[in-house]
């Protein structure tokens, strides 16, 4: 195996879960006190913000190539524009 | 005659990738008839959802979030041919598995105990959009369910393996790519933990 693949210290994964436990505490927190329509795209964006974080650090992408970082960008996309044109078909109609 | 063994990692990474691909889709879609279903149903899907205990959704969140970091310092401890330690955390991320899937059987068999599933008597008799919801929060979680044994059972099989030397800081994608799999597992959750216990 080659020696370019990139180590990870356990204190900064010790890092990032913290972040999440405290982005969960804080989703929990928003949802229980009434916001109204802005809890859901609360809840939604911070667990937005929490895959993000556990794909590029847990998941390594970070530190992947092109063809990785591509590949997933084009996965996401195909799964935004899916629900994008459902929701157009749903809301339009 | 002996053959060194062809190995490649790049390839073997992009395959797991490219099925998590595919197991991202899959949730999307259930992700997808949710919110269709919302906005069709939306008081249904409130009373629903009340229903759900968020504080067990919540200690699963957490018990995930802990495991997702036991499996990615597990590859680290590899990386640095710490291969005792990485045996411990692999065994860490087991236990959370088994304790997330203790707690969902107490949340799934209370909901049996007050005769939600679906289509038992309760739901049938009530409106169409409840008996919609919890269909869709049986298939989704135990589907959702269903990755997390499979990918305790992975991951035992991965220690294992670690524990035999197969796996060793020489190579280890066998376990790059269960925990992977694992971190994917996490990643589900971490969109039904809002969805079902909290936003409705």
């Amino acid at each position: 195996m080659n020696e370019q693949h990139h180590i990870i210290s356990y204190r900064k994964l010790t890092g990032i879960w913290l972040a999440l436990l405290a982005l969960t505490a804080l989703t929990v927190g928003i949802t229980r006190i009434e916001l109204g329509g802005y809890k859901v795209l609360g809840a939604l964006t911070i667990a937005c913000l929490k895959s993000g974080l556990v794909i590029a650090v847990f998941m390594h992408m970070k530190y992947e190539g092109r063809l990785l970082r591509g590949l997933l960008f084009l996965a996401l996309m195909t799964l935004a524009i899916f629900i994008g044109f459902t929701f157009f078909d749903v809301l339009y109609r | 005659m002996t053959h060194p063994q062809h190995k490649d990692y790049a390839g073997a990474k992009l395959g797991m990738w490219l099925f998590l691909f595919t197991e991202i889709l899959l949730f999307g879609g259930l992700f997808l008839l949710y919110s269709v279903y919302l906005r069709r149903y939306p008081h249904e899907f409130a009373a629903g959802g009340k229903q759900l205990n968020w504080i067990m959704g919540t200690a699963n969140t957490a018990i995930l979030l802990t495991s997702s970091l036991f499996a990615a310092m597990s590859v680290t401890a590899v990386q640095r041919d710490e291969l005792k330690r990485a045996d411990g955390l692999i065994g860490g991320t087991v236990i959370c598995a088994a304790g997330f899937m203790a707690i969902k059987y107490f949340e799934w068999s209370a909901k049996i105990g007050h005769g939600i599933y679906p289509g038992s008597e309760h739901l049938k008799a009530g409106p169409p959009g409840e008996s919609v919801f919890f269909s869709l929060y049986y298939i989704t979680t135990g589907l959702h369910g269903i990755h997390v044994v499979i990918g305790a059972v992975l991951l035992a099989w991965i220690a294992a393996k670690v524990k035999g030397g197969t796996v060793n800081a020489g190579d280890y994608i066998l376990l790059e790519n269960g925990a992977l799999y694992w971190h994917l597992v996490d990643l589900i959750w971490i969109f039904i933990f809002p969805l079902y216990y909290l936003i409705l």
